[in-house]
């Protein structure tokens, strides 16, 4: 077999917008955003629900549209060339979409013809995804006999039949239980070992850190800031932070005297952070001023804290 | 843990883009296909039982009643032979219209699996002429076992009434292709199956010519008969069925109503499919 879109071959970077925007109505989903993935990246984007993220997974898809702005894939513009790009992307949407009346081997089966995959090589490759997802035991169950988890797996494996150059994966562990997000995990990152390029949108920081090398993180569409998860901790946040507790109604009594003894404070409707480098030192001076929370908790800064300091914001509402 | 090497070779290589051009059409239907054989039985079970039953109570039942009060038959022929073609057209496009409700609201609403074939190079278009396909060739096989019941019963006569088949078909895609095109377009599909059986399907197969000839109804019910394919489907299968009178333009006319209906119905269901997708 070979590819007759050759032209698609020599693409670098992988995906370039600039610009991209968005429309629905008077609403702007995505709002003139720019960035770029290169090959082998694992790239994600971050933000609550109706940041934008979905939006621009599926122009990237080529299965939505775009108001302005530019977009190539793989040097190609998704509006004029949408098979072609297509050809080359494995996508795992939000929800499930399998064949529930279908067996697992079958919905493989099914999907591979779709890329115009000989019989014979999907049945070899349908052996190489079943070890893959850790499904050869469902082989001929049906989908609908799967939990959630194993639905998820066959999904991803799905995803991969054709061996795409791009795996998009939108939400991938949404409403999964924590066993069932890092089996998830472990199988996607031995897909980023391999060099597949990973697209990812996510609203859990945990699963950012865990799969991306680099992160955007965007709000009301709009590119608020874009690093690895290191740097973008680094940039925006301490090292530290302490978490306080004094009851719902006296966290903001609390607040205006807590203020001057860190770098930066945030006052949420549950609890108070401060943000220091050394925050045991720092719950020390809390107590001796003679203020005693309920709770206190020392942690190390992450993402949802960069998310709240880019957009006053946590990242699940 | 079991192997997880893949063993990549990469997309760039092994996609062959043109043959999905070519093929991607029919890697829908064998899908649709493969769907349906999940119900082999049942789909068997109704497609032998429909005739038997239709043909033993009102072809046989009504026929000896209205044989018996009228000496001539009806069209001058007896009753069966009069009713077999339009009962034919008539189960093929109910037949065909189901393929082509329940798949289409289902993949864009139910299970959303139109949007998983649509992440792949196939494009809205193909997977609308695929539905269409996989939907023919199901009308196919029951437009064949009614076919052949219809000769079991004695309702047709001889090898030309083959033709009746082909023909039929081409009747029930026409209507299909419409009905696919709307369930694309539609939002909300509550109550939308039992409007369209209710207010469709029933008005259509009762006024269309089906049990009596359309010109024995009044002006303004036959108005339903002309604008529907059954009733040109039931026309053209009396001429081809037993030599029902119809002159070269109306032969034409039936036809070419159908052919039109056809190419309409295609590009509207083209339109919605792509549009849906892309929303």
């Amino acid at each position: 077999m070979s590819s007759a879109d050759s032209s698609i071959q020599a693409a670098e970077p992988l995906i370039r917008a600039r610009g991209l925007r968005k429309d629905y109505g008077s609403f702007t989903a995505v709002d003139g955003i720019d960035f770029q993935v290169n090959r082998g990246d694992s790239f994600g984007f971050l933000g609550p629900n109706g940041a934008g993220k979905s939006t621009t997974m599926r122009i990237i898809a080529a299965t939505l549209t775009r108001t302005s702005g530019e977009i190539t894939i793989l040097g190609k513009d998704p509006e004029v060339s949408g098979p072609e790009i297509r050809a080359h992307l494995g996508v795992v949407p939000q929800q499930d979409n399998l064949d529930n009346s279908l067996t697992v081997s079958d919905n493989l089966f099914v999907y591979g013809r779709y890329f115009g995959l000989s019989k014979k090589f999907i049945r070899s490759k349908i052996e190489e995804l079943l070890a893959f997802a850790q499904l050869e035991e469902k082989r001929d169950v049906k989908v609908e006999a799967l939990s959630g988890g194993m639905k998820r797996r066959l999904t991803i494996a799905r995803a991969l039949v054709s061996e795409p150059e791009i795996l998009m994966l939108d939400e991938p562990t949404t409403g999964l239980d924590p066993q069932a997000r890092h089996i998830l995990w472990d199988r996607l990152f031995r897909l980023k070992e391999q060099g597949v390029t990973l697209l990812i949108t996510t609203h859990y920081m945990d699963e950012a850190e865990q799969l991306c090398d680099r992160l955007m993180v965007m709000d009301k569409g709009q590119i608020m800031a874009e690093d690895s998860p290191a740097n973008l901790i680094k940039k925006y946040s301490t090292k530290e932070v302490l978490e306080v507790r004094f009851g719902a109604d006296r966290n903001a009594i609390y607040a205006d005297r807590l203020r001057g003894m860190c770098d930066r404070i945030e006052v949420l409707p549950d609890r108070v952070l401060m943000y220091l480098d050394d925050c045991e030192e720092l719950l020390h001076q809390v107590v001796s001023e003679g203020m005693h929370p309920t709770t206190s908790l020392v942690r190390r800064s992450s993402l949802e804290d960069v998310f709240l300091r880019l957009t006053g914001r946590t990242l699940v509402e | 843990m079991a192997p997880t090497d893949l063993g990549r070779k990469g997309s760039l290589k092994i996609v062959d883009l043109p043959k999905i051009l070519r093929n991607g059409s029919f890697y829908i239907a064998q899908a649709r296909i493969r769907t349906m054989l999940q119900w082999k039985w049942s789909i068997l079970g109704e497609a032998l039982a429909t005739p038997v039953f239709y043909l033993l109570s009102i072809g046989i039942g009504i026929g000896k009643f209205v044989n018996s009060h009228q000496s001539t038959g009806v069209d001058g022929v007896k009753y069966l032979t009069f009713l077999a073609p339009a009962l034919l057209a008539a189960t093929c496009v109910q037949g065909a219209v189901g393929e082509a409700t329940f798949p289409v609201l289902e993949g864009f609403k139910w299970h959303r699996g139109f949007f998983a074939m649509n992440a792949t190079p196939i494009s809205g278009k193909q997977i609308a002429n695929g539905v269409l396909i996989a939907a023919m060739a199901r009308t196919a096989f029951g437009c064949a076992l009614y076919y052949t019941a219809l000769l079991s019963f004695g309702g047709l006569h001889g090898l030309h009434s083959l033709w009746l088949i082909p023909m039929t078909l081409f009747s029930a895609a026409s209507f299909a292709v419409l009905m696919m095109g709307i369930c694309a377009a539609i939002k909300n599909d509550d109550l939308f199956l039992n409007m369209v059986q209710r207010f469709l399907i029933m008005p259509l197969f009762l006024f269309s010519g089906t049990f009596y000839s359309l010109s024995s109804m009044p002006k303004f019910l036959q108005v339903i008969g002309w604008a529907s394919p059954l009733w040109h489907a039931t026309e053209l299968g009396r001429w081809i069925s037993y030599g029902h009178h119809l002159s070269h333009a109306a032969i034409i006319f039936h036809f070419t109503y159908m052919a039109i209906m056809s190419l309409v119905g295609i590009k509207f269901a083209h339109h919605h499919f792509m549009r849906r997708l892309s929303k």
